[in-house]
Formats: structure tokens, sequence, C-alpha cells
């Protein structure tokens, strides 16, 4: 055994590297092109495009509901989703096996369908104005992941340390915030950000549910391409990235980013 | 601050299946009780019930003057110590110990004061500060302990707290469990599926079987004097042989068997013999001899234990396991006769054989 590595492995390694940056590398390139079209190489160097999102007043907008449309579903879907993980993992000897299953099955259907029929349900339906059922949408959308995730999380949790606690004489609700929580915080976090990057990334629910006047980033960005094939779309792109890696710094800041280690 | 806990025809279910079968307990003030029993008798299931993490479908629990029965967990005020610890992960050793005083209501100097004194008395002061993750099983053990104790619970109780520690620091914790206990002359249920374990440090055991109490009595008793075919086999009473008595000569018994066994008994060393019994004994308890009187049989494999030879033996009664001396070792196949140790000995009602 030595601890050389096989040259194929490295190889093999850099490949992937390159596969998984490549279109990054493209996409940023192309962002900063001087040219009215998309192109790579990048030909001359500018920030205009980046300037031009901003003079766009739809993509302002746009921008403006995906946040708001993916703060609140995700804060919807930990609200729903942490109390679910608790219960499938606290009682899962006495809960039926297909139960967690159920909360997996939005992402089996196809986002196609779901988008449709919560168009015809509640926005044709019942007629919610348009955000509420995007929200709605959202949080139906990223609730599984929510689920998964903390479920995960609570999977390698001893609950005979919250029975600890009981005994102790704390009551179980405050046990569940004071002891609980706190030991799968990594996991919340972690769903936290996968929610949140789902909802922002969505297009195929948010396509059925945007209306006149309201819509989010990624379907202005569709409809902007039907149209133009200006570098603008390069540097949302961009832009879309870095306010992405700034919400998880954010996060890492203020809740400490462990999960990434475990 | 000793207070009795007197559990009364408990019964409780697992879904349809009973796990506990009309079972009743006095646990005496100050004393030490062991639930001991294979996994799977109801013996952590008697100790959730009492801790309150399980409802019984029928029965009362007391602690003293407190009907504990329907009264919700975290206001039962019991210190319970658990075979994985159940440490606070994110919780310094201090605050894990101060947790419950926390819960008392205490102030912060005086909570710091109390766990400190504490993790004294278990000798981990100077893992205060540290994580439960940076401590080995044994220091764990001990800051469950001293979690458990600082509360000063009229009643504490421990399930399975050893299995996870190895050999030696398993006999010196136990040690340290009982000396605790018996400082403050705690009310204490001990949970374990190891014998020796709950003969040490108990006051009395309950051997358990499928939900019920087989037999509940001094250590000592349950050793040399059990009272059904159950407990005997589970104390080592590996042969069991039912005889007749066919004469009485002032406690001199005469008893017969199937296949021409016949031995010589007495009352005076085993108790009052019925007509039908049982008697049971240790491999130790069933010599190898070279006479005519006692159980005819024919020894199969021999295997050494230290202080003698153990021989598995065809006879009559079945097979049964027989020991001989060290000087003087027998071959497979030899015809025998083996006789009754009565030291090693005990009789069984004829009604107490299952």
């Amino acid at each position: 055994m030595t601890d050389r590595l096989h040259p194929a492995l490295i190889a093999f390694a850099v490949l992937v590297y390159f596969f998984l940056m490549g279109p990054l590398v493209i996409v940023i390139g192309a962002a900063l092109s001087d040219t009215g079209y998309l192109t790579f190489p990048p030909q001359g160097l500018t920030l205009h495009w980046f300037e031009r999102i901003f003079e766009m007043s739809a993509f302002r907008r746009t921008m403006v509901t995906s946040f708001q449309v993916a703060t609140v579903s995700t804060c919807c879907a930990l609200l729903i989703g942490i109390p679910t993980a608790y219960a499938l993992n606290r009682y899962r000897v006495q809960l039926p096996g297909w139960l967690s299953t159920l909360f997996v099955l939005p992402v089996l259907i196809p986002e196609i369908v779901l988008g449709f029929s919560l168009l015809r349900s509640i926005q044709v339906g019942v007629g919610l104005p348009v955000v509420s059922t995007l929200i709605i949408g959202h949080t139906l959308l990223v609730l599984p992941y929510a689920v998964r995730v903390i479920s995960a999380s609570l999977a390698s949790f001893d609950f005979s340390i919250e029975e600890a606690a009981v005994s102790l004489g704390s009551p179980p609700i405050k046990t569940f915030f004071t002891i609980v929580l706190p030991n799968v915080r990594a996991g919340v976090i972690a769903a936290f950000i996968l929610a949140f990057i789902t909802s922002i990334n969505d297009v195929s629910i948010s396509l059925f549910l945007t209306g006149p006047g309201i819509s989010t980033l990624p379907i202005q960005i569709l409809a902007h391409v039907e149209q133009f094939f200006d570098p603008v779309i390069a540097s949302v792109s961009v832009l879309l990235m870095v306010l992405t890696v700034i919400v998880m710094a954010v996060v890492e800041r203020t809740l400490g980013l462990t999960f990434l280690a475990k | 601050m000793t207070t009795p806990l007197i559990l009364c025809n408990l019964t409780a279910h697992y879904g349809a299946t009973k796990v506990l079968d009309d079972l009743s307990l006095d646990v005496g003030a100050g004393e030490l009780v062991s639930l001991l029993g294979a996994s799977g008798c109801g013996k952590t299931t008697t100790l959730r019930l009492v801790a309150g993490f399980l409802q019984p479908t029928a029965g009362t629990i007391h602690l003293g003057e407190t009907d504990l029965t329907r009264l919700q967990a975290h206001k039962r005020n019991i210190g319970l110590v658990f075979q994985n610890y159940a440490l606070f992960p994110h919780l310094t050793v201090r605050d894990n110990v101060a947790f419950g005083l926390k819960q008392r209501g205490l102030a912060g100097a005086e909570r710091t004061r109390k766990a400190g004194e504490m993790l004294d008395r278990v000798g981990l002061s100077a893992l205060a500060e540290r994580l439960p993750g940076a401590l080995s099983g044994g220091q764990r053990q001990r800051v469950a302990l001293a979690r458990a104790l600082v509360i000063e619970p009229p009643l504490l109780m421990f399930d399975e707290p050893l299995s996870n520690l190895d050999a030696r620091l398993r006999v010196e914790m136990r040690v340290e469990i009982r000396e605790l206990q018996r400082a403050n002359r705690t009310t204490a249920i001990f949970v374990t599926h190891d014998q020796e374990e709950a003969f040490s440090i108990s006051d009395r055991v309950a051997i358990m079987e499928a939900g019920r109490i087989r037999q509940f009595d001094r250590p000592e008793t349950l050793y040399s004097r059990p009272a059904n075919a159950f407990v005997a086999r589970f104390v080592g009473f590996e042969n069991l042989i039912p005889l007749t008595v066919t004469a009485r000569d002032a406690g001199r018994i005469s008893a017969e068997g199937e296949g021409g066994i016949d031995m010589t008994l007495s009352e005076e060393d085993l108790g009052p013999i019925p007509d039908q019994f049982i008697l049971a004994t240790r491999p130790d308890g069933l010599r190898v001899s070279n006479g005519d009187h006692g159980i005819p049989a024919r020894l199969g494999l021999r295997t050494y234990v230290g202080r003698a030879y153990h021989y598995q033996a065809e006879t009559p009664a079945g097979h049964l396991i027989a020991s001989g001396t060290l000087g003087q070792p027998r071959d497979g196949g030899e015809t025998v006769c083996l006789v009754a140790e009565p030291e090693q000995c005990c009789i069984l009602d004829h009604e107490g054989a299952s």
C-alpha cells in the first residue's frame, strides 16, 4: 500500500471538476463579454450587462418576488416540516411505514403536473392572489426536502436524551426547544438552504402560478431568452449564483454551518 | 428522604401484546431492588411505567403517599440513569448536571455550586467544562449518575446502566452506585440482565419472565432456594430430577425416580421434602461416584472448568451435567452412578415444575 494516488484517479478527478465547474466558467465569462450577444470566451471585459439588469424593472421586480416567495415558503416548510419529521422519527415504531413515504410524494409527482393542478384548484378554483398561490406551491415543492433532511438529522438523535430531560423535570414542549432542536440544528440549517435554493431556482411550478404583472426571476429569465440573446441572461445567472452563495454565507455566519463537516 | 415504591397489579400492553401481566412489587424505603430477566421479560417496561413514559392499562404506582399512576413524567421527580447515558450532547458536563436544578428554579450561583459538589463526589470536577462527546464511557456514566443524584430524588432508577462498559469498569461502577445509593438512603430500582450484577448490588431481586415476577427475594435465598424450575434454571440449577418419596425415617428420605434412580436425602440439609418433588442440582451438586446408589449414568463429553471436570451424562432422568474431581478424570462411555451433594441442591414442589 502506498499513499500515492493513481494518475488515472487524478485525471478522473480533474475531469469531474472540469465537468462541474466548466459551465459556471462559461456563464461567468459570457456575462462579462463586451459583445451584444452571448459568446465564449468573452471578447473584452465589461460590467455593463450587470447594470442592464437593474435598469430593467422586470428583473428588479421579479427578483424581489422570488426572494419573498422563497423566504416565506421555506419558513412555512420548516414550520410544517420540523414537527412532521419529529413525529415521524419519535413514533417510528408506532406509525405505519407508508406515512413517511407520503411526505416524499410531491417529489415523485412531475412538477408540471403539480403546477397545473395547483393552478386549477387554488388559483382558478379558489381565486387566491398570485403571490399567495406561489407561496403555497413552493411550500409544497420544498416541504419534502425539509422533511427528508431534518428526518436524516433526527434519525441519529437518541430520544432517550429527551426522556432524560423530561425525567429531570423539563416539560415536553420546553424539552423540544431546549434539548431536541439544538441537537438537530445542523439539519434545520441544511433544510433551510436546500429549500430556499430549490424555491429560488424553480421554473415548472412557477410557470403555471405566475400571472400578469407578477413573476419570479427564473420565469422572467425564460421570457427574456425567448426574445433576446444578449449577455444579460448570463449576468442574471451569475447574480443568482452570487445571491445563493450570500444566503449560504449569511446562514453560516448567523447559525453556524456545522452540517458540512458532519 | 426514604420513600417506599409500591406497584400494584400493573398491566401494560404494547399495541395488542400484553407485556406486563398483573405485576405487583413493594420496594421498601431506602432499598435497592433489581429487576432481573432476559430481554423482553418486561423489566424495562416496568421501569418506563414508573418513569411515566408509558401508561399502564391497569394497576397503580405509588411513591410514598403520592399516586404516580396518572402523573405527567416531568412531575414525577425520579432520577433516571440510562444504558446509553443519554447526556445532553450540546451542554457541558456541568450544565448537564445542573439541568435538573435549573428546572427546579434554582438560581445560577446555587446551581453551579451544587453541580460542582456533585461532580466532586463522582470525581469529575476537572472535566466540568468538557462536552460529553469528549468523555470515556465510564466518565459519561458518572456524569449521568451525578445528573440523576443532584436533584435528590426520592427514587432512583437504573436501566442497564453498566452494560456498555468493559468488565473491570462495570464492577467498579456498581460498587460506586451502591455506595452513593446507600449514603443517600435513596430507594432504587436497578434493571439488568446480568445475574451477578443484580445479586451483588441488590437488597432484593425480582426475577422476571414474560411480564411476570417469578420470584422476589434476597439474592442469597434466590441463589440457594429458588421457588420454581424457571428461577432454579436461571440461577444455575441445571439438573432437574423428578422423584417420589418411598420411605421416611427421622428426616432421612429415600426417594425413587424413573429407570432405577434411588437416592437418600436429608431434610436437615434440604428442608422439608414433599412426597412428590423435583431435586434441582447445579453441575457441582451431582458428583460422579463408583458406588451403585444414586442415578445410573453413562458419561459423555468431559470439559475442564477449573476446579473440577464437568461431564455430560445420559441418565434415566434425561440429559444431566455432573462433576468429577480433577484427580480422577474419566472417559466418555463409562457407566457410573451420580450422587447429590446437598449444599448444591434444592427441592422444588412438583407444581413449581414449569
